[in-house]
Parts: structure tokens; sequence; C-alpha cells
């Protein structure tokens, strides 16, 4: 039992630590999401260079063969920075599809370049009717010569807008809410018979809606294996936004801490009212149990027994969500006006976590799924 | 980072579960498994069990009949005992005065005393609160005033624990009023069999008889039995706070869940069992996610050499935990958590059952663990010196 980093992992966390200090300031990030692609392919190529992109991807095809708790270092200093380019969707996700499902010959085409970041991807999975249940899949995928032909609708799909392909679940047999017959495609951004509509989300992301009418898939693992894939690969992502989120909560336990120290009234600091000072605890209580749980997670989350698995995810999520709502909405109270305005950081953390809390199942949804489990 | 427990662990898991299994025996297990009354003989037996194994005592240093265990063994060797349903150790000597008098007493004190806690001839208890001094604990007002080769005291203790069974108590007292309250404070050992010394019982809301109030009128105790230095003792009495408040609550919590979750199958709800209510299975996973997320908060801060923190935040919810899960079995027996049938509570009570038999320790458990809250230093203490300790306040 040992929670402390090797020596390589915490090199790692110091450069992650340097790039968001360095790179990404309030007002630079401002500027990224109100950019074009909502953010920077310089720090893209960066990422690449730094070797963070090839991570968690395997050696032979051009990775550097991490694991969950690098991938947790990252993601924990990015949600420290709120960085806003596509990692969790493009390497933890698509990344993590093709090196869960990919065939031999998909590995040896597209990881590499994933890695150098000369390709990126998307997953599309949510539809109107499914809330957040991933075998919940009304698109259909039909044959269609040598491949399959998709058609149908999927919702709020991250960062698709500046994917190179799109992972996408469509169902291949079965009643529209089976397990069964779900089965998952690469198709092109640029295909025919896709329509996008790109948007920004309310936490300075971007996500698009995807109406694909015939669209050109290939398969990616087995044909109705899509459940099973998605269910490891999005633990995964789980575990990675559970990091990303004890990044945000700690930054704004600090910032609030730091607020009530300066901000005088009454002719002394608010952090002489005990009732602050049981508040600030609280939030402090609250990011060390959900840092715990990001730990059990990630070092779960390659457990053996699929079932143990699954409950180290609900509970980590359970948790996070729970702690992300009270900090974040502390942390906007305790600040008063100021916790209010857009000019503040504050805010944009708070509206970050409770987007996470949304993320692959929110906290009801988890909580239930533990029960049944 | 990694959180499996190494070959060497396992090994001493099984070899704590074999000890168990092979010296508790079946009716002192089933006395704590229910939750029914411990004696002073029960808690007794167990201790000499663990003592003539060598593990009463694992935390004290090895020369004095401590053992040399890593952290994870100390972590294992608590959990096996309370998932094992062993009654608990009584912490008052072992605990609590024991490292006081190891780290800061006497050779003379050291000899004196710590034989008779290892082998439990001595039962101690300890006497810090009184009825003017609750959280601020060093507002007491218990005197103790030197007359040659003995100090006089004179004062009232309060919230006593087991002081109907002490054979000594170790006592914060007041030797000055100069300077800050904390300054003229001092720690002395006081033979319950003195003179002057009354004790008096406080029935509690549960019904039970835990606490004590403690009279002490021209009470003599010598000299020698003063730890380190007079007015010193808030210091020795700091130092002991923190043992108070790093025990291990996991394996007492996955105990109290488990009973639970058997309460939960048998009870019925709308032609099921209540474990299957989606509310009531809801709160259920919603308490079980929580205890896990306690469990590796405890597993963090394992092997720290400076629990202070962690052990502040670790006592306010360990103990919410404590009272959820106290208040959600009370919730699970419905109309039976009101028969009150004090033998019930007894084992051998030879009567049928009022309803259920799980279900006459409910209400009062509930109430009794609404005191886990307010022991050792309230969970409000416990913000406060979160809120100066680690958020610098």
């Amino acid at each position: 039992m040992d929670f402390s980093l090797s020596e390589e992992q915490q090199l790692l966390k110091d450069s992650v630590q340097r790039f968001v200090r360095d790179e990404y300031v309030l007002e630079s990030r401002r500027k990224l999401v109100a950019s074009d692609t909502g953010y920077s392919e310089d720090n893209w190529a960066k990422m690449a260079e730094l070797g963070w992109l090839a991570m968690p991807l395997p050696e032979e095809f051009g990775g550097i063969g991490g694991g969950a708790v690098e991938t947790m270092v990252l993601m924990e200093e990015f949600g420290r920075g709120l960085v806003v380019e596509p990692y969790m969707s493009s390497i933890v996700i698509g990344g993590g599809f093709l090196v869960a499902g990919g065939s031999k010959e998909q590995k040896t085409e597209l990881l590499p370049k994933l890695a150098a970041g000369e390709l990126k991807l998307a997953f599309a999975y949510a539809e109107r009717q499914s809330r957040f249940d991933l075998n919940d899949v009304e698109c259909k995928a039909e044959k269609s010569g040598d491949g399959y032909s998709i058609s149908g609708h999927k919702g709020v799909v991250f960062h698709a807008a500046t994917a190179d392909k799109i992972v996408v679940s469509a169902r291949t047999s079965g009643g529209s809410r089976d397990a069964a017959g779900i089965t998952l495609f690469l198709i092109d951004n640029n295909s025919s018979g896709l329509t996008r509509r790109d948007y920004p989300t309310v936490d300075g992301l971007r996500a698009s809606e995807l109406e694909m009418d015939g669209v050109a898939g290939t398969v990616l693992g087995k044909v109705g294996g899509g459940a099973a894939l998605m269910d490891e690969v999005v633990g995964q992502a789980i575990a990675a936004i559970c990091a990303e989120a004890v990044g945000c909560m700690d930054v704004l336990q600090e910032t609030t801490n730091e607020y009530l120290k300066t901000r005088v009234q009454f002719g002394v600091p608010l952090s002489k009212f005990q009732v602050l000072q049981h508040r600030m605890v609280d939030m402090f209580m609250e990011c060390e149990q959900a840092r715990s749980m990001c730990y059990m997670v990630n070092l779960k989350i390659a457990d053996e027994d699929p079932t143990e698995r699954a409950k180290a995810v609900s509970a980590a999520k359970v948790q996070i969500g729970n702690s992300g709502r009270y900090v974040g909405q502390q942390s906007v109270q305790l600040h008063g006006g100021m916790g209010m305005t857009d000019e503040l950081h504050v805010g944009h953390y708070f509206k970050r976590l409770t987007m996470i809390d949304t993320m692959f199942g929110n906290k009801d949804h988890h909580l239930k799924r533990y029960a049944d489990l | 980072m990694d959180i499996q427990f190494r070959d060497g662990d396992l090994a001493f898991q099984a070899e704590v579960r074999q000890f168990i299994g092979e010296n508790l025996p079946a009716d002192l297990r089933d006395k704590v498994q229910h939750g029914l009354h411990l004696d002073k003989e029960d808690y007794v037996f167990w201790q000499r069990k663990l003592n003539e194994r060598g593990w009463f005592a694992p935390h004290w240093p090895v020369e004095l009949g401590g053992v040399e265990w890593r952290p994870t063994q100390h972590y294992i060797f608590q959990n096996e005992l309370v998932e094992g349903y062993c009654p608990p150790v009584m912490p008052f000597g072992v605990r609590m005065v024991a490292p006081v008098i190891f780290t800061y007493g006497s050779a003379e004190q050291k000899q004196r005393f710590l034989p008779g806690i290892l082998d439990s001839t001595a039962w101690w208890c300890q006497g810090y609160s009184e009825p003017g001094s609750g959280s601020d604990l060093a507002s007491l007002q218990t005197k103790a005033v030197r007359e040659g080769d003995h100090y006089i005291v004179n004062g009232t203790k309060t919230w006593t624990t087991l002081a109907q069974f002490s054979d000594w108590i170790f006592c914060l007292v007041r030797t000055s009023n100069q300077g800050k309250p904390q300054e003229g404070i001092s720690f002395l050992l006081i033979d319950m069999k003195s003179p002057g010394i009354e004790v008096t019982p406080i029935i509690t809301i549960d019904g039970s008889h835990e606490v004590n109030s403690v009279f002490f009128t021209d009470v003599r105790v010598p000299v020698e039995n003063l730890i380190g230095e007079e007015n010193d003792g808030w210091t020795y009495a700091k130092f002991l706070l923190l043992f108070e408040r790093s025990n291990s609550l996991t394996g007492g919590l996955k105990q109290q869940l488990h009973r639970l979750r058997t309460i939960a199958d048998q009870e019925r709800a709308n032609g099921a069992a209540l474990s299957a209510d989606p509310g009531f299975a809801a709160q259920l996973a919603d308490y079980e996610v929580q205890l896990r997320t306690y469990e590796f908060l405890e597993l963090r801060t394992l092997g720290n050499p400076n629990p202070g923190a962690e052990a502040s935040y670790l006592k306010i919810i360990g103990t919410d935990l404590q009272q959820l899960a106290s208040e959600l079995t009370l919730r699970a027996v419905a109309h039976y958590g009101n028969p009150y049938i004090r033998d019930a509570l007894v084992h051998g009570y030879n009567q049928p059952a009022v309803g259920p038999d799980y279900a006459a320790p409910a209400a009062p458990q509930y109430f009794n663990y609404r005191k886990t809250a307010i022991y050792a230093g309230s969970n409000e203490i416990q913000r406060n010196i979160l809120s100066k300790a680690v958020l610098g306040m």
C-alpha cells in the first residue's frame, strides 16, 4: 500500500504544472475559449512534443505505455488550469477505444498519428432518449458493401468539430435498450451524409449535435461488442475526469481560503468568523474525500473483476459529484458578489465542476448503478 | 502508487484471524455481534488474551511490550479485531495514559504503572471534563494545592467513562492561576480508592450507565504521582488527545453496515425486502459510498508521522458515519424501535424477543451514538482545530 508518486510521475506532474502556469493564466484561456476552434493547436503540438499525447498509448504503437496513475497526474493538473484542449475526448477516450478494441491495422495506422498530434478523435454516444444509459442506442448501422452505413442522431459530442474521426455507437441488432447488438464504428468527420451543428458549452468547451444519414463507418472492435468496450473505456474516462475534478476543487479551496484571509468586513478578515472557518473546513474535507476516491478509482480501474471495477467507478463518480457540488457552490457563496462575476476565475471552475457531474452519468445515476451492482 | 497489501501483510492478516478464531469464545463474540451489554470481566478476559499473545499494546515501544509493526499491520490488526467481533480494548490505560507515562513519566512511574496496564489488573479512567469545562477544557477548575509531599485535590470531574470500574484516574488539575489558563494545569495520577473520592452514575438517554461524575473532597495525592513538571500538564494532554483521535474506525463502520444490511434483508416493505425498496436501497448505497471514501481517507493517512490534522477530519467524518449508520438501522426496524426492555440488551435474556431480535439495540444505539460527535473534542472543536492548523485561518 503506497499513495506516493514515483520519481517519473513526480517529474511529469512538475512539467504539467509548469505548462499550466506559463500557458494557462485566465486571460489566455479566455482567448482560447473565444477562438475559432476553442483551444490552441500550438498547445496541442506542445503536448505532443512533451509526450503527453503518447502517455497512455502502448509503446509498440508510438506511445509511452503509461497507466491510469500517469493519466490521473495529467488530468489533475489540467483541472487546475481548466485546460480546454481535447485531451479527454481524443486521447483518454478515443485512444482508449483504439487500444482496447482496435484491430492491428487500425492501431498501426492511427495510434502513432494520435501520439504525434496529427490525428484527433471524438466519441459520439448520447442520444435524446438515452440519458446516461450507454446501451440505450437507437442509431442504426446496416451492412453496406464491405462496411456499414450509419443513420441516426447523436447529441453533445465533445470536440467533434475539430476531430478527424469520430467513434460512434450504433445498433447492428437487438432492441433499442439491449446491451447486445451495439457496435462501435469509426467515421470520418468529412463523410457525406454527416451534418454537424457545432456550439460552445457553458463551461467553455465545444460540442456538436450529429445527424447521420447513411454515413460510412468501419467497425471498431467486434460487431456486437460495443457495450463491453464502452464499459471499459468510459470507466477509464470517469477515473480520469475524477482527477480533473480534484484539480478544480483544490484551486477553489485554496483560492477561497486565501480570499477569506484578505477580505476585510466589520473591521476583521472574513477568516476570523467561525461560521466561515467551519464552512472552509467542510470544503477542505470534501476535497480530501474526493482525492481519496480519485486515487481509489485510478488504482482499481485495472482490476480484473468487472463488478469490483464498476463499483469503484460509480462510487468515485458519486463522491466527486457530491464534493464538486459543495466546493463549487460554497466557493461562489464565500466570494459573495465577486463569486458571481465572469471576471473572477472562481465561477469558471464552478461551471466546469457542475458539468463534470453530468459527464458519463451524474451522481444520481451512479448511486443507482452502485446500488444495483 | 498501489493499494495491494504485501504478501507479508496478508500472512499477518491470516495470523490475526487464526488467533481470534482460537481465542474468542462464541458467547462473547455473540454479545459483541448483537450489540449486547459487556461486563468488565468480558473486557478484561479479552485484553488478557491479547496480552498473552503480546498484542495488547502493539503501539508501545518494543522494550516496554510493544511490537514492531508496519503502519499497515497496525491497521489490519485493529480492523480484524473489530470485524471479528472482538470486545473493544478499553483505551484509557493502554492507549491514553500509557503513552503519556512512557513519554513524559519518570523511570519509577513507568515501572510502577505500565505492568498493571499491560495485564489489565489496573483499570484507568480519564478525568478531563468538568461541569463548567466542556469544549473549553483549559478553563478547568479542579484544584490541586501542594502541602508537603502531597497535593490536596478539590473539585468535580464529569463524563468520566467507566469510572465505576476504575482503580486509577488520570486528571488534569489546576495548580496555578498565573498566566494563560493553559499554563496552570498539571497532570496527576490519582488512586480511586483515596479517601474523599465519590463516584455517582450519570444515566444517558439510551438508558445506559457508561459515564459518571467524580467528586474530589480534600483528596491527598502523593507528589510522586505528578507526571512531568508542575503546570506543564496541557502539553501532555494535547499529546494524549492525538492518540485518542487516531483510532481506525473503518472496521467498526463496516460492521455497522453489515448489521444494517442483514436487517434490511429481513425487514419487509411493500411486499418485498426493505433492501429492495428503491428509496432505502439508495440510502444504503449512498452510505456505502461514503464508507468507501472514509476507508481510503484512512488508508492515505497510514504511516503519517504527524497525524494531527488528519486525526481531526477522520474524527469528524468517521463519527458522522457512525451516527448515520445507527440512524439508518433505527429507521430500518420501523415500529420495533419502540419497545424498550433493558434486560433484552443483556446476554442470556430468556424471554422471547418483542419483534425481531435484532431490533432491541437499534434505538438505544442510535441515542447512545449521538455522543460520538461530542466526545474527544466535539466535531465543532475539530473544525476549529482544522481551520487554524491546516487552513491557517
